[in-house]
């Protein structure tokens, strides 16, 4: 028989889950995680690096096309889906198990099952275990953690039916390409697969209700990413109001309207993305002081859910749907249970970014939100035109733009479009962490040659002006 | 989790005091070290520091309260975000008070692991670890970090810390003038002993600095003979009944409160204070006389002064100091006035310059009197002589205004008469 007496239970082993189990072994808590399918979650396995690896095949597709450009040449370039599929699957399967290991080194014991509050034993808290209805464990835990993550959220009409209709999961596992797609929704995951399905050559229609696509990104940014997008052949239909759908056999017909028109589309698939929402269902929330609002557990600035010994974080807890929120978030709540002092999130300093092509990250706020919240602003931009590794890459397209308070001189937000965005916007969230101002900015030396370069460059350009363009 | 804010003890004896006013509203965040209210007792004003950091949920006792118990909840704290209850909780362990003027609080925990919280780590004397945004906002605002406690990974004085420096309101007793942040304490390692500042001293330290260095002072000096009012004394002295009711033996420092007060009728545009406004001109003649207490010093005040009687302001000097003393004034017998005197004659000293006490507008130091050689006609001669220094707002009071002032002082007391008249 398994222990089931702990001091930590995390319910939920996603990105969130596992790396608040882990932290909470490090600190000598006798620690369980408790997962319902596979651990690493969502974004493990059905979300951020299978996505990763698919956008990463088709960028070698958009490569392959473009061999010319580099004084290549090859015919007959063609692709095995169903190999750019299971490598995606062998990517997310070899991070699982990677995730079984980590915790087995740190001693924390997995439960295989569905964890839901069971009541009290004096101050301790009970969690039921089942698997497939049936109960496997009881267990008792000083603290609790839940970390159920979340699902896509189901449009009524749009139901994922598993051929016609699909939600990420279907998406992510095509057994043929759609020659025609349509996806609803323009937030980082609708366009990600509008981004993997194009450049993999399927025709990518992007329907969004906001008047813009990428609605949390700076405008011009998004701007730039629409433009980017119809010069890649996909149509874009913002301000959007969707009709009713027709099913046929092996197609979807509907009509959308969009700027006075109406454009009757019939497509093969239809990917819908319209938003998450949270996974609170039959967690024996019932009773307890836990509140839901909206499909989430509300919670403070440090997860406690209000219910003495229970604490929320990650997509359960509510925005912005990231795995780098959940991990944060699990790792101050333990160390907050643990007794130490921790440090609220500023959801200010928590980066977001999509890996569309071309990729876009940014950290902060918009230059809209800035002057809606009553800053005078300073704003620096830097084209990839004028840096020279962008060019030597053949990228030559992107943008980093700075929004600084002009009076303090604090970065107020970051935002980049273009070849590697997402792996350079670490240097403006550190720089916001760590509150550092222009000066300290300016003074950086960055390498050259490298794209990293228009980060600098773009600082320059909020005050003594840039060099290079 | 909420916690008690609790009545604390400003003494030993204490038992129960008056709740003067609250600094803090509610829903006003609060740092350990604020100082949320005033408390008063039969001895003096004294200030309540914050024990812990949070949000002022409730408040339980209004402010003007009297006869609040000690170790009675006056407020309740909680967390940022946290609903607050609508009473205090019977508080599972209240730590009491300590004698110090804090705040001692204790709340029921809710099913933490939780070793006990391990703190930050307090920022350390001399080098001040603070992010360069915080810097310049600092820098921007005038706030000395060496005074701002850091929320930040270990200690770090970040931007919020600066923006709560900001947002702290000036204490209680200052002025409205905006009072420059004390320098950083220097860090002392030579064998010493450190005598924990009490209240009072805190206070004293507060209000000199904020004169020091808020208002432009200058000093007017003259020597004034003291003869003539030593053989008005003498006589006046002599004419007091041996005993009873009407028995009296004046002091030379209660020749010269009259002889300060009769000096501002003469020329009252020293009896004032200076506003951002306007200058105020008081109706009244009320002198505080500092007088040294044993952890400090305190200014008791002799009201209209000007219109009572030499044996009147004597009798009541001598109550009064006997009080100040024992530290039994009333807050209103040593709060307010409109003119100091600070008479250090009983140590011989030969002359000195004193601070004024905000917000009057001068203040008047006597040393001692000592026979010295004067030159009267074109012959040396013995006269009893002090030195007086009237230290003044320049806000207020412009040189020719002093020197009118210390010249109408020496008429007075060189010529006494009208301190009976």
């Amino acid at each position: 028989m398994n222990k089931t007496e702990f001091d930590l239970v995390v319910v939920g082993g996603g990105p969130g889950g596992y790396v608040a189990a882990i932290r909470a072994a490090q600190l000598g808590l006798q620690t369980a995680v408790v997962e319902a399918n596979h651990l690493g979650g969502i974004c493990l396995n059905w979300g951020c690096i299978p996505t990763k690896a698919l956008l990463r095949a088709s960028e070698i597709n958009h490569l392959l096309h473009h061999l010319g450009e580099f004084g290549f040449a090859a015919d007959n370039v063609r692709f095995d889906l169903q190999k750019v599929v299971k490598r995606s699957r062998q990517v997310a399967g070899q991070l699982s198990s990677g995730v079984g290991h980590l915790l087995k080194k740190n001693k924390v014991t997995v439960f295989d099952g569905f964890g839901a509050l069971a009541g009290k034993d004096g101050s301790r808290r009970l969690l039921s275990v089942t698997k497939d209805g049936k109960p496997v464990a009881t267990l008792s835990a000083k603290n609790l953690i839940l970390a159920t993550g979340a699902r896509a959220r189901v449009l009524p009409g749009l139901e994922p039916d598993g051929k016609l209709i699909w939600s990420y999961r279907e998406a992510m596992v095509p057994t043929e390409l759609p020659k025609r797609l349509l996806v609803i929704g323009s937030g980082a995951i609708g366009i990600e697969f509008a981004s993997f399905y194009r450049n993999m050559g399927a025709e990518v229609t992007v329907v969004e209700v906001l008047d813009r696509i990428l609605p949390v990104e700076d405008e011009e940014i998004g701007a730039l990413a629409h433009k980017a997008f119809v010069k890649q052949g996909m149509t874009i239909l913002t301000g959007a109001k969707i009709g009713p759908i027709t099913k046929g056999a092996d197609n979807v017909s509907l009509s959308v309207e969009a700027g006075g028109k109406t454009h009757a589309l019939t497509v093969d698939r239809v990917i819908s993305a319209v938003g998450i929402v949270g996974n609170v269902e039959k967690l024996g929330l019932e009773g307890t002081a836990v509140t839901v609002d909206r499909t989430h557990v509300k919670v403070d600035a440090k997860c406690f859910t209000g219910e003495p010994g229970v604490y929320a974080i990650g997509d359960l807890a509510g925005p912005p749907w990231l795995a780098h929120k959940a991990s944060h978030e699990g790792v101050m709540c333990v160390e907050a249970i643990a007794g130490r002092h921790v440090h609220p999130i500023d959801p200010l300093n928590i980066p977001g970014c999509t890996y569309c092509r071309p990729q876009i990250a940014s950290v902060g706020m918009t230059e809209a939100r800035a002057k809606e919240a009553g800053h005078k602003v300073r704003v620096g931009r830097f084209p990839f035109i004028g840096n020279g590794k962008a060019i030597a890459m053949g990228e030559p397209e992107g943008l980093v733009k700075t929004v600084f308070d002009a009076e303090t001189g604090e970065l107020l937000g970051a935002h980049m479009i273009g070849a590697e965005v997402t792996e350079m916007i670490q240097g403006y969230v550190i720089a916001r962490t760590s509150e550092l101002t222009e000066a300290e900015l300016k003074e950086t030396v960055f390498p050259h040659p490298t794209i990293s370069e228009a980060m600098h460059e773009a600082v320059l350009a909020a005050y003594d002006g840039a060099l290079h363009i | 989790m909420s916690v008690n804010i609790l009545m604390p003890a400003l003494s030993p004896t204490m038992t129960e005091g008056k709740l003067a006013r609250w600094l803090k509203k509610e829903g006003e965040a609060i740092a350990s070290g604020d100082v949320i209210a005033e408390i008063e007792t039969d001895k003096a004003t004294m200030e309540v520091e914050a024990v812990d950091e949070g949000t002022l949920g409730r408040i339980l006792v209004e402010a003007g309260t009297e006869g609040v118990k000690v170790n009675a909840p006056i407020a309740i704290l909680v967390a940022e975000g946290e609903a607050v209850p609508d009473a205090a909780q019977a508080a599972a362990a209240p730590k009491a008070a300590a004698p110090a003027p804090t705040v001692g609080a204790a709340g029921a925990t809710p099913t933490v692991i939780a070793p006990a919280p391990v703190a930050e780590v307090a920022p350390k004397a001399g080098r001040v670890f603070a992010s360069p945004l915080a810097r310049r906002i600092a820098a921007q605002k005038g706030i000395d970090l060496g005074q701002v406690k850091g929320s930040g990974p270990n200690g770090r004085i970040v931007r919020r810390d600066v923006e709560a420096a900001v947002a702290v309101p000036a204490p209680a007793a200052a002025s409205t003038t905006p009072k420059a942040a004390p320098p950083p304490a220097p860090v002392i390692d030579v064998p010493h002993t450190a005598v924990p500042n009490s209240t009072v001293r805190k206070v004293i330290a507060r209000r000199l600095t904020e004169a020091k260095s808020t208002i432009p002072h200058f000093y007017v000096a003259m020597d004034v003979e003291l003869d003539a009012l030593l053989a008005l004394r003498a006589q006046l002295n002599a004419s007091s009944p041996a005993e009873g009711p009407g028995a009296f033996k004046l002091s030379v420092n209660d020749l010269l409160i009259k002889a300060v007060a009769v000096t501002l009728r003469r020329v009252p545009k020293v009896n004032a204070s200076y506003t951002e406004d306007a200058t105020i001109l008081y109706d009244d003649v009320d002198i505080s006389v500092a007088v040294s207490v044993p952890d400090g010093l305190i200014t008791p005040i002799i009201r209209n002064a000007d219109r009572k009687s030499l044996s009147q302001i004597s009798n009541e000097a001598k109550e009064l100091i006997a009080r100040a003393r024992a530290g039994k004034l009333k807050p209103q017998e040593f709060q307010g006035g409109s003119f100091s005197i600070s008479n250090m004659g009983m140590y011989g000293v030969k002359e000195f310059s004193a601070i004024i006490n905000p917000p009057q507008a001068a203040i008047l130091a006597i040393a001692a009197g000592e026979k010295r050689a004067v030159v009267k006609g074109d012959a040396l001669a013995i006269a009893t002589v002090m030195t007086v220094t009237l230290s003044v707002d320049h806000r207020v009071v412009d040189g020719a205004l002093a020197a009118e002032w210390v010249a109408a002082f020496r008429s007075v007391v060189e010529s006494p008469l009208s301190l009976v008249v």
